[in-house]
């Protein structure tokens, strides 16, 4: 087993059983911990496919900002009485083949997938300056669905700003 | 296979050095402090307590190490040596000085050097806080668990006026590796150095990047987090023995590592001020004997008769010093050349330390709410500023 295939199955058994402990695990700080390490895997399977830009984003955004107020709130929340709270409902079998359906429907498509994929887009690892790419593509082919998203958030951002200051008054 | 050997020869090295500059920094910080308070710090352990460092380590580590009854064990094991891991971390990406040849070897002097150096400094400093946030929850302690969320919501606030400030000098440089981002700030212009805090414009910038670090490593007057006279000890209240020095540890490693993205980003790395035509090569060699030379003036007027002896000794170590950089200045060129941009590079981050100590020891701490007013409503804005200032000269230039 060559170093690359060995990283991609530590990441993905990361991503994974990170996936598994947020919803399983009953602690809710334990759960908010469980999430990072999933994001950890997905970030360390960005790097082995060359997106180091992506990789160092996915830390900073999620990791080092998000998931720090997912904490910072749960700590304030008293644990006591939310870990005595039910934590399945009854719908367990509905949900089961919910998921299954889903596992079926992500395995069909990736079966077809060098179908689905235009003749036009490349499937080698791009070298060089990854950045660079991610940059060029953004602000040329995407410009307009970028600039749309940042009023969303700036949206998103104006409209908490307005729902926290209301109460001060 | 020497691609290996070099690596792991300079990868000791570094840890080598930085683990001592770690231990010594909080002797350099005990005698300034104790020096801008006229008195004379320590003195008993070794000359000048030279020796004070060892001295802290051994009580550190023989300490009986306690873990309470009621904290959660797993992570209150695991928050310290997080926080020394991260700490450490980041220091592998900082280049220490050019690519230099010593016996045949051609090497760049610093350890990785990967394409998205800044960005990779700026996650771990984010997951930093992770750290904290954990010892100060998994303490089980009302003062750590206030310590932990004090810290989480200080950090993640001023990462941003910092990612903002670090933003303008790569605009400038148009590169996310740091050694290109120093060779970008290489010669100068009218007798000014070329570095982005001069010919740049950037000197707002570093000053947001400057108080940003502050509040990143937790230093007065930002360390809320530990507040002694409201929080007893802060995060690490209930952590005693090494688990303790762990936290004492990623805190001088922290300093260590944003002064030298400081140095790196706005201050030119390794590169001297004085052009090498007006004689950058002997001035490290003149600081040295100024100092040798002060030292052995200071020994015939000695306060303490003990000093008699010692600082002669010193300067005689300082001047031998000296007289290797002379030697690198007109005998054998290429260690001339790797000693004088390490002697730079560690100049400006040590000039930077001395400043962390120099605050520490001249102001009070912030109010709390003070510190996130002064976070959202000057840093922020600021830093967005002079980015956007940055960015509107360099495209009126290209």
């Amino acid at each position: 087993m060559s170093g690359d295939t060995f990283f991609f199955y530590a990441f993905s058994a990361l991503a994974l059983l990170g996936g598994l402990g947020t919803v399983l695990l009953r602690n809710a700080v334990h759960c908010a911990l469980a999430l990072m390490t999933s994001l950890l895997g997905v970030a360390g399977l960005y790097l082995l496919q060359g997106a180091e830009f992506l990789f160092a984003v996915q830390i900073v955004l999620y990791i080092g900002g998000i998931m720090v107020l997912f904490l910072f709130v749960i700590m304030l929340v008293n644990l006591d009485q939310a870990s005595k709270l039910q934590q399945f409902g009854r719908q367990t079998p509905i949900a089961l083949v919910v998921a299954l359906a889903a596992v079926a429907a992500i395995f069909s498509m990736l079966s077809k997938s060098a179908v689905l994929l235009p003749a036009s887009v490349s499937l080698t690892p791009l070298t060089g300056g990854n950045t660079e790419t991610v940059a060029n593509v953004l602000f040329t082919d995407y410009l307009l669905p970028f600039e749309l998203v940042s009023i969303l958030l700036l949206v998103a951002v104006v409209g908490s700003v307005m729902m926290a200051g209301k109460r001060t008054e | 296979m020497e691609f290996i050997i070099i690596t792991l020869v300079k990868t000791g090295l570094v840890a080598f050095i930085l683990l001592t500059t770690l231990a010594y920094l909080q002797w350099v910080e005990r005698k300034v402090i104790a020096h801008v308070q006229a008195r004379v710090g320590p003195y008993r352990v070794g000359p000048h307590g030279l020796l004070q460092p060892l001295a802290d380590v051994v009580k550190l580590m023989t300490k009986e190490d306690l873990i309470p009854d009621h904290v959660n064990k797993v992570f209150y094991v695991l928050a310290p040596f997080l926080a020394v891991f991260l700490a450490l971390l980041s220091i592998s990406v900082i280049p220490f000085g050019p690519a230099v040849e010593i016996f045949g070897i051609k090497t760049n002097l610093g350890l990785a050097d990967i394409n998205i150096g800044i960005l990779l400094i700026l996650a771990v400093s984010s997951l930093g806080v992770y750290g904290i946030a954990l010892a100060g929850w998994a303490s089980n302690n009302k003062y750590s668990l206030m310590g932990g969320l004090r810290s989480a919501a200080q950090m993640v606030s001023y990462e941003l006026p910092m990612a903002l400030a670090i933003a303008a000098p790569l605009i400038l440089s148009n590169s996310l590796n740091l050694r290109e981002i120093v060779d970008t700030q290489a010669g100068n212009w009218y007798g000014i150095p070329n570095w982005n805090i001069f010919t740049g414009g950037q000197i707002f910038g570093f000053f947001l990047f400057m108080i940003a670090a502050f509040a990143e490593t937790n230093r007065i007057p930002f360390d809320l987090p530990e507040a002694e006279n409201e929080l007893v000890a802060g995060f690490h209240v209930e952590y005693s023995s090494m688990k303790f020095a762990g936290f004492f540890m990623a805190e001088y490693a922290n300093m260590i590592t944003v002064c030298s993205v400081a140095t790196v980003l706005f201050l030119g790395g390794w590169h001297s001020p004085i052009p090498s035509q007006a004689g950058s090569g002997v001035f490290a060699a003149l600081v040295h004997f100024a100092a040798a030379g002060m030292l052995f003036f200071h020994a015939m007027h000695a306060a303490r008769p003990f000093d008699k002896i010692t600082f002669p000794v010193f300067g005689v170590v300082i001047s031998g010093i000296g007289a290797i950089f002379l030697a690198g200045a007109f005998v054998w060129p290429a260690l001339g050349a790797a000693i004088n941009g390490l002697f730079w590079y560690g100049a400006k981050t040590f000039i930077l330390l001395f400043v962390f100590i120099w605050i520490r020891a001249t102001l009070p701490r912030f109010r709390y709410d003070q510190l996130m007013r002064f976070a959202w409503l000057f840093m922020f804005p600021a830093a967005l500023l002079n980015m956007l200032i940055t960015a509107f000269f360099v495209a009126l230039k290209g």
